[in-house]
């Protein structure tokens, strides 16, 4: 699928997010967000608790439909140059397309096998052969293999918490996305298993572009090219990293750097 | 509390009686479960000492089989002259009497006492295959639009409030109803339209007639999913909703549709949940008498469902070579009216004079009921348990 792409060019960011507004019900929660993402980066998304941080992250593969009274005020965002709220966008093929990987680790009560083909077997793959295969390959780029090879038919929910994250990327990366977004990838795992999924995602960079929400601002210096701060539904401030962390033009950037804002 | 404690313990218990209203209040408590707790046991007890000696035999097979196996009938009983009773059937009867000669004193008949509770129990059985299929699949569709589809507002809420509504119907309401709806109004197949049908739709090779399905298994079985719905909806729902978000969002974050969703990623889950208040309902529509009074139920009915008045099939029949026929044979067990056991029970219990001999019919059929219904719990129960160590979260 998506491995065939060939890559963009650098020049053009790969989702472009432009004047979005974002609502639920009446409650407005993004304004007018203008922000490009780049395919070659990491990009994290910092701000304190209900900053829209996260409704950004779950609107680039619309995940947030679910929501009732979620609703799009205006503006766009789009991959590629497609609006992605454009009438004709079927959501199926755009989220085979962008993985999702969320806060709390939660692999379907099945086999290890099972959770790492969920995403093959809906899109219609019978043939074992390909989805031992499929399963094979997304494990060993989550970094798993090694670990749960023996025991592939066993139920996923036996694994440690790291463990369970990883076999949720492993799940994500099976359908070969292009795009992945991580809601907090390590806010439920102990030091050691978030210090997995970092290097993980250290290996994966440049296979995809990946977009994450973390609170965690050490995680954001060690993870991210990217680092875009949000406060009160508005996109403050976004640069590379160590320019938002050293250098950060805005005093509320500076302010929730250093911890004063919260 | 501002008056200075002059006791070296502080800590000891002061005297304006906190700790005997709590006592008090906890024994009031304990009291009020302990009486729950009694008249259950004693309920069932009752039923037990009652009921057990007419099901059960001390010998050898230990069960009281012509009660289990046979269709229930009028009980003689003859006295002879020394105040001896003897027990037997009509045919019975006359050989007895002969028998006696002059000894012969007097006959005493009672309905439905003797023979055994075969037909109520094939009834029953009937009726609560129907009325759960069909609730189940109504209750579980409608749970998983409400839960899964509907968005939440003013209509969901009214939906709601007409479910719980309907629990609180009687049940003797929804009789009527499917006397109305069912037995007289429900559309059917026939060649020709009967006089009574409300209105008929022809199709050329056969009609579509609003006259009814008659007083029969369908008919009590459909009234009888509507009074167990608003259990099976509520409870479904409540399944539904207890199957983490996550696992929704993770299915549909990875392209699955939101059918495919249910399926695989919320359904599975849920079905323990489900089962459980499918128990429910099972008990319920076993145990109801006044749905099916009008629209399923006989006081007395000589022919078990399938035993009916037809041309044997050929002797060569395989039931392959004439499948046809079979099956419509197998769909005529639900056309046919029945027996039920809490049907059987309210007749014994209001229909005939008291006495020993209908007492005993009566704490037999009761004590059948509850083991019957015990047996369907306890198997739902089970499958539940390995259901749920199947699926774990």
């Amino acid at each position: 699928m998506a491995a065939e792409t060939p890559v963009p060019t650098v020049t053009e960011p790969l989702i472009q997010v432009e004047k979005f507004n974002y609502a639920y019900g009446d409650n407005q929660v993004l304004f007018d967000v203008d922000l490009n993402m780049s395919s070659e980066d990491v990009t994290a998304l910092i701000g304190p608790s209900g900053c829209g941080k996260s409704t950004l992250l779950r609107s680039i593969n619309r995940i947030n439909d679910l929501v009732d009274s979620a609703r799009v005020v205006s503006g766009k965002i789009k991959i590629d140059g497609i609006d992605l709220y454009a009438p004709d966008v079927d959501v199926i093929s755009l989220r085979r397309n962008v993985g999702m990987v969320f806060q709390k680790y939660n692999p379907f009560p099945r086999s290890i096998f099972e959770n790492a083909v969920y995403g093959l077997r809906v899109a219609g793959i019978k043939d074992r052969h390909d989805l031992e295969e499929a399963a094979e390959r997304s494990l060993r780029s989550a970094a798993l293999w090694d670990e749960v090879k023996d025991r592939l038919h066993e139920v996923a929910t036996g694994l440690s918490g790291g463990q369970q994250q990883r076999l949720c990327i492993a799940r994500a990366i099976a359908l070969q996305p292009r795009i992945l977004l991580m809601d907090e990838p390590c806010a439920a795992l102990d030091p050691i298993a978030t210090a997995r999924i970092e290097e993980l995602i250290h290996q994966l960079r440049g296979q995809y572009t990946f977009v994450i929400v973390t609170h965690n601002m050490e995680q954001a210096k060690r993870i991210a090219d990217r680092t875009a701060f949000f406060y009160k539904g508005r996109l403050i401030e976004e640069d590379d990293t160590m320019n938002i962390f050293h250098h950060p033009r805005d005093p509320q950037t500076e302010a929730y750097i250093t911890g004063r804002l919260t | 509390m501002n008056s200075v404690p002059t006791n070296d313990n502080p800590f000891a218990g002061d005297n304006s009686g906190i700790q005997q209203r709590e006592t008090a209040a906890r024994w009031a408590l304990r009291v009020g479960s302990y009486i729950v707790v009694l008249t259950t046991v004693a309920i069932m007890l009752h039923i037990f000492v009652k009921g057990a000696p007419v099901v059960f035999r001390s010998q050898w097979p230990f069960v009281n089989t012509q009660f289990l196996t046979e269709l229930p009938a009028t009980l003689h009983v003859i006295e002879d002259q020394q105040g001896n009773h003897i027990e037997t059937d009509v045919n019975g009867a006359d050989a007895v009497k002969k028998k006696l000669g002059d000894n012969f004193r007097a006959e005493k008949t009672i309905s439905y006492s003797g023979g055994g509770i075969l037909g109520p129990i094939v009834g029953t059985a009937l009726l609560v295959v129907v009325s759960v299929g069909v609730a189940l699949f109504l209750g579980v569709a409608c749970a998983i639009y409400l839960s899964e589809y509907a968005k939440h507002g003013k209509f969901l809420e009214m939906v709601r409030l007409a479910i719980l509504n309907l629990a609180g119907v009687p049940s003797v309401v929804f009789g009527l109803f499917g006397l109305g709806a069912f037995v007289l109004t429900a559309p059917r197949f026939v060649a020709m339209p009967a006089e009574r049908s409300v209105f008929a739709i022809p199709l050329g090779f056969t009609t579509l007639s609003f006259e009814g399905w008659d007083t029969c298994v369908l008919s009590g079985g459909f009234t009888l999913a509507f009074v167990i719905l608003p259990v099976i909806i509520t409870a479904s729902e409540q399944c539904l909703q207890a199957v983490p978000q996550g696992f929704r969002e993770t299915s549909m974050a990875l392209g699955a549709t939101r059918w495919q969703t249910i399926r695989y990623s919320v359904l599975p889950f849920a079905t323990p949940g489900i089962l459980t208040s499918s128990i429910l309902g099972i008990a319920r529509a076993a145990g109801e008498t006044a749905p099916i009074m009008f629209t399923a139920a006989l006081a007395f009915k000589d022919k078990l469902p399938w035993q009916k008045d037809l041309p044997p099939l050929p002797a060569d029949a395989s039931i392959f070579a004439h499948w046809e026929q079979s099956v419509s044979r197998f769909l005529g067990i639900f056309t046919e009216s029945v027996q039920a056991l809490p049907y059987h029970i309210y007749t014994l219990a209001a229909k005939i004079p008291q006495n020993e001999y209908a007492e005993r019919a009566q704490y037999g059929s009761v004590f059948v009921f509850l083991v019957l219904v015990a047996s369907l719990a306890a198997s739902s129960v089970l499958l539940r348990k390995r259901l749920r160590a199947k699926y774990r979260w």
